[in-house]
C-alpha cells in the first residue's frame, strides 16, 4: 500500500519523534543529553498530550534509561530510548546487556562527539565505540532516511529470527537540528506497518515463569555468544525483505548502502551519515568536469556487508574512506571495514585513509574534492589524512 | 502470622526452591522466600548481581518459580521499573488482566553503594514495587570486601584490622531512613532472626501504594566468620544488642516493632565474630567501648525519632 503522507519542515530529531509517535511503543526510557533531547522532548510532549500511550520512565541517568529498556523488553514490551555521547558512554554496560538477552529496542543515537575534551557536536566516536557490543547500525544521511529507518529498525529486531537491538545514527546537530522538508506517511499506514511485538518469551507470562539473565559459565557461554553471531549472519536477509516491504509503502530503497553514480567511477569516496550528501553535491560539480568519481555511501555498519562492499568497489581505481572518527593506535573504523572487505579481491583498488569532523569540525565541499583529486591523481599511501585539520605549524 | 504458619506458606508456595548453591548458614534464602510467601499475588522479581544472583540461577538451573529477571550489579531498580512499565502498558492495552506485584533483591553492595543512584531514581518516580536489600554488611560475591554497609569497627579484606588503622573507621549508612526520605508509603529495617516481624513488613510493603524498602539483616558466615547454625542466633544477638533495631516507617510515622526486654551488650553480638576478633585483643578496648557507645547513640536517637514509642 503506498501512502502520499505530507512533507512537512522537521529537523531529524523531530523526524525520529514522529516515527516514535507513528509507532506508539509500549515503553520509552529517556534521558536528555545534547543534541539528542529534542527526541526525548518531542516524544514527552505527545504523551502527555494523549497522542500516544506509552509508558514512559522518566529516568535518572542513561544507564537507568537501557536498565529499564531490558527489564521492559523482556516483559514483552516495545522499548525504545535515545542517546548519544557520553549517555552512550555511561549505558555501555547495559548496551552489551540488551544485546546478550536479545533484546529488540530500537535506540536512535544522535552521533556526537567523545569527552574528553568535552564537546557537544558531531563525529561518530559514540557509537563506533560500541561498535562490537552486538547490536545492528544503521548510519543516516538525512532526517528523512533516519524516519524511515526507526521503521526498518523496529521489524528487523523484533523479527523471530533476529531479535537483536538497533541504533539508528544520525549526525548530531548537523542532521539532528538541522530543518529539512521531510515525508511523513500516513498514520494508519505506518502504525500497520510497525503493528504489534509478539514476543517469544515473557516475564509477564505468569503461567509459564522464566528465569531471564542467568548466569552462565564455561559450560555454556560460549554457545550463547555463538548464537548471537548466528543472528547477526541472519541479519542482511532479513533486512532486505523488511526493505522491501517498507519501499512498497515509501517508494525508497533501503540497500546496505547507497551507489552514487558507481558505474564508471574510477575515483570513488566512501562515508556514512551527512558526509554523503556533502560528497554527493562534489560528484555533481566534478562529473559536470567530466571527472570520473561516484559515492558509496554506507548504511548498514553492523553487520558489515563485506562482499557486496568489494563487489561494488570492484571497478574502482582508488577509493578514498571518510571517516568521522579515530580508533586510535588503529585503522579508522570504516576505513578497517573496507579494507577488510577487500582482502579477498584479485585486483584491489588503491585504498586511502582520511579523518574529517571530529566534535563538529566542518567538512567543506574543498576538503572532498581534495580527496577525489588525490585519488584522481593516484595520491594513495598508507599514511593517516586529515581533512579540515590545522597542524601544528599551521 | 506466626512461625509455624508462615512456614506452611512457604512450604504451600514454593516461590525461590532449595538447590540454590548458596553457602551453608547463608540467611538469604530464608529472607526471600519468607518475603515472597508475604503475598499470594503473582510475583516478577529482577535481582541485582550478588551472592543471590550467582548462586541462584547457574545456568541451566534456576531456583526462581516465578519470573525472574537479572540485567547487572548496580540496576536492579531500573531493571523493575522497565519490567513495571511493561505491565502498565500491557495492561492499559488489555493484554494483561491479573494484579501483579513487583520486587528487586539486592545486597549491601548494589543497594547502599554502586545501585543507590538507580534505587533513589525508582523511588523517586513511584512504582508500585517492593525492593529488599539483604544485608550482610559486605561484598561478599567478591568474597568480604568493605561496602557502604560495614558497620564501624568490622574488618574486612579491603580495609582490614592492621597494625595502625582497625578496620572500618567509618559509620555504616542508613538505608532505611535514605529510602525513607523520598517520602515513599513505607520503609522499615527488619532482621532473618525475627520472621513473623520480617512477614509483617513484607505484607505491609507488598499491600502499599508506591515504593516500599525492606532493609533486612542477612548473617554471613562467611564473611563474619561465624557457625552456620548459629545464622539465627547472631542476628538475634544483632537486634537484642540494638545494633540492629527492628523498626518501621509508614507514611513518615516512625514505630520501632520490637524493643529488647534488656538491652544485650554489643560485645555478646561481636564476640564470636571474626571480623571482630581484634576488638577483643588486648590493648583494643578503645575499639569496643566505642563500638557500644555508637550503638547505643543509634539506638537513642532512634527512640527521639520514633516519639517514644
Amino acid at each position: 500500500m503506498a501512502a502520499k503522507g505530507k512533507t512537512v519542515p522537521l529537523t531529524g530529531n523531530y523526524a525520529i519523534a514522529e516515527a516514535m509517535r507513528q509507532i506508539n511503543p509500549d515503553v520509552v526510557a529517556a534521558y536528555p543529553i545534547t543534541p539528542q533531547t529534542s527526541i526525548v522532548e518531542t516524544f514527552s510532549k505527545f504523551a502527555n498530550d494523549g497522542r500516544v500511550d506509552t509508558e514512559i520512565v522518566r529516568v535518572e541517568s542513561e544507564h537507568s534509561a537501557m536498565s529499564a529498556c531490558v527489564g521492559a523488553s523482556m516483559a514483552g514490551a516495545r522499548a525504545m530510548t535515545a542517546t548519544c555521547s557520553a549517555g552512550l558512554a555511561l549505558m555501555y554496560e547495559i548496551v552489551g546487556v540488551a544485546s546478550g538477552l536479545r533484546c529488540p529496542i530500537v535506540m536512535p543515537v544522535a552521533n556526537r562527539a567523545i569527552s574528553a575534551p568535552i564537546n557537544i557536536h558531531c563525529d561518530h566516536s559514540d557509537s563506533m565505540g560500541a561498535r562490537d557490543l552486538g547490536w545492528i547500525q544503521i548510519y543516516n544521511e538525512t532526517a528523512q532516511e533516519a524516519y524511515e529507518n526507526v521503521f526498518l529498525a523496529l521489524k528487523l529486531a523484533e523479527h523471530p529470527d533476529i531479535q537483536l537491538p538497533v541504533m539508528v545514527c544520525e549526525d548530531g546537530f548537523i542532521t539532528s537540528h538541522c530543518v529539512q522538508n521531510v515525508r511523513i506517511y500516513d498514520d494508519a499506514v505506518m502504525k500497520k506497518f510497525a503493528g504489534e511485538r509478539k514476543p517469544i518469551h515473557s516475564l509477564l507470562d505468569l503461567k509459564e515463569p522464566i528465569s531471564v539473565g542467568a548466569i552462565e559459565l564455561q559450560d555454556y557461554f560460549f554457545e550463547t555468544k555463538r548464537q548471537q553471531q548466528d543472528a547477526m549472519e541472519k541479519v542482511p536477509k532479513v533486512y532486505l525483505e523488511v526493505a522491501e516491504e517498507l519501499s512498497k509503502i515509501t517508494g525508497n530503497k533501503y540497500g546496505f548502502f547507497e551507489e552514487y553514480k558507481m558505474k564508471d567511477a574510477e575515483a570513488v569516496i566512501v562515508t556514512m551519515s551527512s558526509a554523503a550528501g556533502t560528497t554527493r553535491a562534489v560528484v555533481d560539480k566534478m562529473r559536470n568536469e567530466g571527472k570520473k568519481v561516484g559515492l558509496l555511501k554506507i548504511r548498514l555498519f553492523r553487520p558489515f556487508p563485506y562482499e557486496e562492499v568489494a563487489r561494488a568497489l570492484s571497478k574502482a581505481k582508488n577509493v578514498a574512506v571518510l571517516d568521522r572518527s579515530m580508533s586510535f593506535g588503529a585503522h579508522a573504523p570504516l576505513y578497517g571495514e573496507i579494507r577488510n572487505a577487500l582482502y579477498e579481491m584479485e585486483k584491489k583498488p588503491g585504498l586511502q585513509s582520511y579523518v574529517f569532523g571530529l566534535g563538529g569540525r566542518d567538512l567543506l565541499e574543498s576538503h572532498v574534492r581534495q580527496a577525489f583529486n588525490d585519488m584522481l591523481t593516484g595520491k594513495v599511501s598508507r599514511e593517516k589524512r586529515y581533512l579540515g585539520l590545522r597542524e601544528a605549524s599551521e | 502470622m506466626n512461625p509455624k504458619e508462615i512456614a506452611e506458606r512457604i512450604t504451600k508456595t514454593p516461590r525461590f526452591t532449595s538447590g540454590h548453591r548458596m553457602c551453608g548458614g547463608c540467611a538469604a534464602p530464608i529472607i526471600v522466600r519468607t518475603i515472597l510467601a508475604a503475598t499470594e499475588k503473582p510475583v516478577v522479581a529482577a535481582n541485582a548481581t550478588g551472592c543471590l544472583e550467582v548462586a541462584s540461577t547457574i545456568y541451566p538451573f534456576s531456583s526462581w518459580d516465578i519470573p525472574w529477571i537479572h540485567s547487572a550489579f548496580e540496576n536492579a531498580p531500573a531493571t523493575i521499573s522497565g519490567v513495571i512499565a511493561a505491565y502498565e502498558a500491557a495492561k492499559k492495552r488489555g493484554r494483561i488482566k491479573e494484579d501483579v506485584k513487583f520486587v528487586a533483591f539486592g545486597g549491601d553492595g548494589s543497594s547502599y553503594d554502586i545501585g543507590i543512584q538507580s534505587l533513589s531514581g525508582a523511588l523517586e518516580r513511584g512504582h508500585d514495587f517492593v525492593y529488599v536489600c539483604y544485608d550482610n554488611e559486605g561484598y561478599m560475591n567478591t568474597g568480604g570486601q568493605r561496602s557502604g554497609a560495614t558497620p564501624f569497627g568490622a574488618s574486612t579484606t579491603t580495609d582490614p584490622a592492621g597494625k595502625v588503622r582497625k578496620g572500618k573507621q567509618e559509620n555504616k549508612k542508613d538505608l532505611v531512613r535514605i529510602a525513607a526520605a523520598h517520602n515513599i508509603p513505607y520503609a522499615a529495617k527488619a532482621s532473618v532472626s525475627n520472621l513473623p516481624d520480617l512477614f509483617m513488613k513484607a505484607e505491609k510493603a507488598f499491600k502499599v501504594k508506591g515504593p516500599a524498602v525492606l532493609v533486612v539483616l542477612s548473617t554471613c558466615p562467611t564473611l563474619w566468620g561465624t557457625m552456620p547454625k548459629d545464622t539465627i542466633t547472631m542476628a538475634k544477638r544483632a537486634v537484642d544488642s540494638c545494633a540492629w533495631p527492628l523498626y518501621e516507617i509508614e507514611n513518615g510515622r516512625c514505630r520501632i516493632t520490637y524493643k529488647p526486654s534488656s538491652k544485650l551488650p554489643v560485645a555478646e553480638f561481636l564476640r564470636p565474630q571474626r571480623r571482630f576478633r581484634h576488638v577483643f585483643m588486648p590493648g583494643n578496648e578503645k575499639e569496643l567501648n566505642e563500638i557500644q557507645k555508637r550503638v547505643d547513640e543509634g539506638w537513642e536517637e532512634l527512640l527521639r525519632i520514633c516519639d517514644g514509642s
